[in-house]
């Protein structure tokens, strides 16, 4: 994919859709434009419908968890051109207690990867036909890809012998997970550098 | 005469004609499939919860354990978008042989398909005689990676070590004898009357389905759509290769059965080139930030053993950014969005398995057809449960 096809189909999506779209850039080969939650819905149908770009398949979907960020949480949105040869993504951002509109009346495909989100990051999509968890445990709880979900989990789950059927109890580890900071203390990139304040800070 | 009623039925989690733990809820009138409801995620192990908690080099091995019957090919996305972020080109000898065994991959992946897809619709036969082939080309796995399955090869900037020369004799060899199996397949299976019968029609996907339901690969080309990462955004060496890629017409399970079938040969086809052609020169990036060093240097060289340390304690950072890299995997397109935040982790990194987009299409595609059909199709849509539940 060449950038020179890439620059005109961002120049014209962006004068088709100005008012919709708040940012776009060209990185890494790679076309994304930025707009918003309520907006998705009419994007994402204009270019799908639209002769000129075509983007008839949705790749996937992608959830971000930003934290520390006042709009928590990010979804991308992969759009692929078969005809035009050209992939696109959309990112919106939003806070965490914000519903997204779905897309499943578009994309039949956007159902289960809907679901996922909802299951992995707790974000709630209005108008979807069947909003349950897909892939964690039944009566699971919590949202397991939130940077705040800690790794171990918090159930484990076993055969118990005594009881004749699979129990769960809360973690126990004979050991702690250990995550070791291996980033050099020698190299001031600004990562690092922010690292060290932060823990600089906790000190105090 | 008394009306019937509907009724449920639990297919599932343990079947064999389920490839693994699929649980599928299916709403029955009579014989007649009204509804069916996938339940998956029990093999679901946080593969990206994971990721997210390893250095780029430990996260590696992950994506064998996704689609494990193809472990290289999902090796290789991860590869490919982390060596995008870094904007490094790799040695053109490892781009040889990282196609070489993508193309082992489909062919492992398409044996154990079709094979399974013929024992599902009554045929045992074609799974004997396919499984002892892929044996011979998990033992190729081994002697390149020392692991049959969860080979860890692809790392980023190269493949891990070179093939013996042995090897590569092998391979071709087994490129000479693959085609007769193969043949030997086609006249147990394309021309059967009960495999015909059971597969002919069924599960139907127009054009027009097949892109709203996110299908890719041989899914899509079973339908007519000619669609190949391969060749319509080649990686690696594919542009440099000569193969075809087979469209279906009808879009039923009879048609994928054929594009698989005649894949298998391509594939073949494309590893005789890689061969032939195989340059010579490093596997491995010569960057040493990036790729181990020799284990010989280690024992002369205080910088090797500087960089060995740290790339196997802190590994290798990665510069910021978010990047999509698809390969053609065996049952579709697989990709990985990754998104780093300039530390020597992965700050996401989402997996797009192209069996997820597949398996939930299952009440569309099954939907009045008879509940006998439900293996044939399921066999056809070609899922692994490591990919599908991550």
């Amino acid at each position: 994919m060449s950038n020179q096809k890439l620059n005109k189909v961002e120049k014209l999506i962006n004068s088709e859709l100005s008012n919709k779209i708040y940012g776009s850039e060209i990185k890494f080969e790679e076309l994304l434009f930025k707009t918003s939650a309520s907006e998705i819905i009419e994007v994402i149908k204009f270019l799908k419908l639209d002769d000129r770009f075509k983007f008839k398949q949705l790749i996937d979907i992608a959830a971000i968890d930003y934290p520390n960020d006042e709009k928590r949480f990010e979804l991308v949105y992969l759009l692929l051109s078969i005809e035009n040869n050209i992939r696109l993504k959309i990112s919106i951002k939003f806070e965490s207690n914000e519903k997204i509109p779905s897309i499943v009346k578009i994309f039949p495909s956007a159902n289960w990867m809907e679901r996922e989100i909802f299951d992995m990051y707790g974000i709630k999509f209005t108008n979807h036909p069947d909003l349950r968890r897909i892939l964690t445990d039944y009566n699971f709880k919590g949202h397991p890809l939130r940077k705040d979900f800690p790794l171990t989990g918090f159930n484990e789950v076993r055969y118990s012998e005594k009881e004749k059927k699979v129990i769960y109890e809360p973690v126990k580890l004979e050991q702690n997970y250990r995550n070791f900071d291996f980033s050099s203390p020698w190299e001031g990139t600004k990562y690092l550098k922010e690292v060290k304040e932060s823990k600089k800070n906790e000190k105090i | 005469m008394k009306k019937s009623k509907s009724m449920t039925l639990n297919f599932g989690p343990q079947h064999p004609a389920a490839h693994g733990v699929l649980r599928l809820i299916l709403e029955l009138e009579g014989e007649i499939v009204e509804k069916a409801d996938p339940h998956i995620g029990l093999l679901h192990r946080g593969t990206e919860k994971l990721i997210e908690n390893k250095t780029y080099t430990q996260a590696l091995p992950y994506f064998d354990r996704l689609d494990y019957v193809a472990p290289m090919n999902q090796e290789h996305a991860f590869a490919l978008a982390t060596e995008k972020l870094l904007k490094i080109e790799i040695p053109i000898r490892a781009k040889y042989i990282r196609v070489i065994f993508c193309e082992i991959g489909r062919i492992l992946s398409h044996i154990l398909n079709v094979t399974t897809q013929a024992l599902d619709v009554g045929a045992l036969t074609p799974s004997l005689w396919g499984f002892e082939e892929r044996e011979t080309l998990m033992t190729f796995y081994e002697r390149a990676s020392g692991s049959r399955l969860h080979a860890n090869y692809f790392r980023t900037g190269g493949v891990h070590k070179d093939l013996p020369t042995k090897l590569i004799d092998d391979i071709d060899k087994f490129c000479e004898t693959f085609p007769k199996i193969i043949n030997d397949l086609e006249d147990l299976l394309t021309e059967n009357r009960i495999f015909k019968q059971r597969n002919v029609d069924i599960g139907l996907v127009s054009k027009k389905d097949a892109l709203d339901h996110s299908f890719t690969g041989v899914m899509l080309r079973g339908s007519g759509i000619p669609w190949d990462l391969r060749k319509s955004q080649p990686y690696e060496c594919y542009q440099d290769l000569e193969f075809k890629i087979p469209v279906g017409k009808n879009g039923d399970c009879y048609d994928r059965y054929l594009c698989r079938i005649e894949e298998m040969r391509e594939s073949v086809k494309i590893i005789k080139q890689c061969i032939k052609n195989l340059p010579k020169g490093p596997v491995k990036t010569v960057d040493g930030k990036i790729s181990p060093p020799k284990r010989e240097d280690l024992k002369q060289s205080m910088e090797a053993l500087i960089h060995h340390f740290k790339l196997f304690t802190e590994g290798f950072r990665v510069p910021a950014g978010n990047v999509y890299s698809a390969v053609e995997a065996p049952k579709g397109e697989f990709g990985v969005y990754l998104i780093s935040d300039g530390s020597n982790r992965p700050y996401r990194c989402k997996i797009r398995a192209p069996g997820f987009s597949h398996l939930q299409a299952m009440d569309f595609l099954i939907k009045g057809h008879m509940l006998a059909d439900v293996p044939a199709v399921l066999g056809s849509l070609d899922i692994v449960f490591g990919e599908v539940d991550r």
